[in-house]
């Protein structure tokens, strides 16, 4: 918000504001807030702990700015990833020219836990794999982005970004009245178009178009129905649709209906029992036949997790160059591979100025921050990195964004990431803002909801 | 409409409807005890709500077979998760049924049925001793009432309304035929003879606790008889808690159906045939047959009905 002492310019109306509205009032609308959330049923499923089992992401009512040029930046950085993302998934399940380059080792590609067998040489339509890509970013100065990681499955969190700022425009009209902040409320319905825009060729008609859950009992369901919901298609379950012939259907009250597009919330390994795991009761038996014949299209495609995994990260930047020709718009950030000899080294020596994380982890779990561990922390964790280095990966911590907060003792800078959510299609969109997490916990880098991380609405201002 | 969806709204139907008897039954038993003495070598009030809620094995594991108790029948038809039918375990599946297809209820039906589960959380934290019995069942009535308003006021009247409406109509059916028989437990020889004072009040008691006390008046003049009573919460066509009510209801939303989809189920000629029956019978046939056995014959024809709406809509036939 401030840069030296000066407030920066976009961040003016909104301190003028806090200026002029009374603590008690704040105070207020910061316990309405909540009260809606609840009512609404925002809510995110914790696992492995007893008690409440749907609990409220703390909401902070302090917006995250963005200036126009800003964000125009940091647009044409996502789309442009993005692409390229699409472009390796293609490419490493055709002819891996890139691998053919020596761009990327062969290893990482093919004996990636990720990498399906089972869709290599598939054509889906649009040559589209990856359709909703989410990228992590943090702001480290005017202009500048890093890229903490992607996520080309089913990145989570949309849902927030919608309703954050509904709730921000029920309580403070004013705000929106003074300010002119682009609007996002858009993006279910460039998602749905984004759907029918990768239907089969087989398709007659309109596309039906389905969003798939594993259920109510899913951390994200509030998600999964709220998007069902804003799109105007069915939320369904495994048990739900069945295979019959060359086309996927959903059972209705009116027998069968044919379906030509699967949005999928599930992971790949659940899609479908006879192609993946036999236990699973979440997918569709026989739903990977009907797929590789064309009879439906899905998305993200089965397979797309190989390009967001935290090792092949490292070679986004060489991706953009090779595919597009481009250079990178969006910074990565330096990343020690603990299966290079080298790079192990180096990283178990600064252990106390790294973020070490494990190659196939998420959510914040199992990770360590060198600055703000204790020495027998870092000791253990170097035991560990010394038993399996091929499983860690380390990087620099780096001067995050902050971004003013509500906290117990007024307002205060707490660190924050964004990840705006990029539609790709027969076209590529992305919607002016995002998710913003916040890291609630003065000093704290963790932002993930399961680990006391915050949302914020993201606003991006008009010129 | 997905099978499922219609499944989880027929659901959701059901279980407001039988919240809402639940609390109906316990106010009976309530009123029923605040008289100083039941008909001697009776059966216990409380006794008799547990056994007509169709629950009286599930008491007896856990509360034993001693003398049945008001605060035990209280747990257990409120507050107990083990009890499927309590009112807390009706309105908390009400509320995973209406999460689980929330995409197929309006806001505000939504809103309705969370706000009754955070309430309901509310009133569970709350010590026992502040909690009045006829309190809890108002407020169960009123969580019901508001659904249901709610469910009039904003959802489209389509299939997805019929489905919502068959369950709330096939369980009426069913809760009415249950209330009646509490009846027949406590006063099992004096159907058809007319009774004291305590009779007459454990009789008009059942029309407080279906709140339909007036309407009996306006319809029947201001006497009771057991037998005007009995006509009306099984004959009457305009009593909306009689069994007929309730069949012609579970018709005119079958018949919706039929048109809306172009054919008709199965489940309409089970309906047929209980409507056939219940128009052709007197009262007369009734007492001679036994209330009991004739309730107890329609709760098992209802159940039927409500197995063939399963079969013809809710499973997904392919």
């Amino acid at each position: 918000m401030y840069d030296g002492d000066a407030i920066r310019p976009a961040y003016e109306k909104l301190d003028q504001w806090v200026k002029n509205t009374p603590p008690e009032v704040l105070l207020q609308k910061k316990k309405e807030a909540e009260a809606l959330f609840r009512r609404i049923g925002i809510t995110f499923a914790v696992y492995g702990e007893g008690g409440d089992t749907e609990r409220l992401i703390p909401f902070d009512m302090m917006p995250r700015v963005f200036t126009e040029p800003e964000w125009r930046k940091l647009e044409r950085g996502v789309k442009q990833r993005a692409r390229a993302l699409n472009a390796f998934l293609h490419d490493v399940y055709h002819r891996g020219e890139i691998i053919r380059a020596g761009i990327i080792p062969a290893d990482l590609v093919y004996r990636n836990e990720a990498y399906e067998n089972a869709v290599v040489g598939i054509d889906p339509p649009a040559g589209v794999y990856s359709h909703i890509v989410g990228i992590d970013l943090v702001r480290t100065g005017p202009g500048e982005f890093f890229v903490l990681e992607d996520n080309c499955r089913t990145p989570s969190g949309v849902s927030y970004m919608l309703e954050n700022r509904e709730i921000m425009m029920r309580m403070f009209p004013e705000l929106f009245r003074t300010a002119r902040i682009a609007p996002v409320d858009n993006y279910p319905n460039l998602l749905r178009r984004t759907l029918a825009s990768v239907a089969p060729r087989k398709t007659e008609g309109d596309p039906v178009s389905v969003l798939l859950s594993p259920g109510s009992f899913n951390s994200a369901y509030y998600e999964h129905s709220f998007l069902a919901d804003q799109m105007g298609i069915e939320l369904v379950e495994g048990q739900d649709l069945f295979v019959k012939g060359d086309f996927v259907y959903m059972r209705t009250t009116q027998g069968p209906q044919k379906v030509d597009v699967i949005y999928r919330r599930i992971d790949d390994s659940f899609i479908d029992p006879l192609c993946f795991r036999p236990d699973s009761m979440l997918g569709v038996p026989g739903l990977m036949n009907v797929y590789r014949s064309g009879g439906v299209a899905i998305a993200s495609a089965p397979g797309a997790g190989v390009a967001d995994d935290k090792a092949v990260y490292i070679y986004v930047p060489e991706m953009i160059r090779f595919y597009l020709g481009e250079q990178p718009i969006l910074n990565n950030v330096q990343t020690y591979k603990c299966a290079d000899p080298d790079d192990c080294k180096y990283v178990l020596e600064n252990l106390k100025d790294l973020v070490v994380k494990e190659v196939h982890g998420s959510g914040g779990y199992g990770m360590l921050v060198g600055p703000r561990s204790t020495a027998e922390e870092v000791s253990n964790y170097a035991d560990r990195i010394r038993a399996k280095p091929e499983e860690f990966i380390a990087q620099p911590t780096l001067a995050l964004s902050t971004c003013p907060t509500f906290v117990d003792e007024g307002i205060a800078p707490r660190h924050v990431d964004l990840r705006p959510y990029c539609l790709v299609g027969k076209e590529v969109h992305l919607a002016p803002g995002g998710l913003t997490r916040v890291a609630l916990t003065e000093g704290s880098l963790v932002v993930n909801s399961s680990q006391g991380g915050g949302v914020k609405d993201t606003w991006v201002l008009a010129d | 409409m997905l099978s499922r969806t219609a499944e989880n709204l027929f659901w959701i139907g059901r279980y407001m409807e039988r919240s809402e008897t639940m609390a109906r039954l316990l106010e009976v038993g309530y009123r029923m005890s605040l008289m100083p003495s039941t008909g001697a070598g009776n059966r216990n009030e409380w006794e008799s709500l547990v056994v007509a809620a169709g629950s009286s094995a599930g008491f007896r594991d856990k509360y034993g077979s001693g003398e049945v108790k008001q605060r035990d029948v209280e747990s257990w038809m409120f507050f107990d998760r083990d009890n499927g039918s309590s009112i807390i375990s009706c309105l908390e599946n009400a509320r995973q049924n209406g999460r689980a297809v929330r995409t197929a209820l309006t806001t505000s039906m939504w809103d309705a049925l969370n706000s009754a589960y955070l309430e309901l959380r509310e009133l569970e934290r709350t010590p026992r001793s502040e909690l009045a019995l006829p309190e809890l069942c108002d407020w169960t009535k009123r969580q019901s009432a508001l659904f249901r308003g709610e469910t009039e006021g904003t959802h489209l009247q389509n299939d997805g309304y019929d489905f919502y409406n068959l369950g709330a109509y096939i369980e009426r059916g069913d809760n009415t035929a249950r209330i009646l028989d509490v009846k027949y437990y406590i006063l099992l020889p004096t159907t058809d003879t007319v009774g004291g004072g305590v009779d007459t009040y454990q009789w008009s008691t059942l029309l407080r606790s279906l709140s339909v006390f007036r309407s009996f008046h306006w319809s029947y003049g201001s006497e009771y008889s057991p037998r005007k009573i009995t006509d009306f919460l099984i004959f009457n066509r305009a009593c909306p808690r009689s069994l007929l009510f309730s069949a012609n209801r579970v018709g005119l939303h079958l018949d919706r159906l039929s048109a809306a989809y172009g054919s008709e189920s199965p489940a309409c000629r089970n309906l047929q045939k209980m409507l056939t029956e219940l128009s052709t019978t007197t009262l007369d046939h009734v007492i001679e047959e036994g209330l009991h056995e004739f309730l107890t014959r329609f709760i098992n024809d209802n159940a039927t009905l409500g197995q063939s709406v399963a079969d013809s809509y809710l499973f997904g036939v392919q």
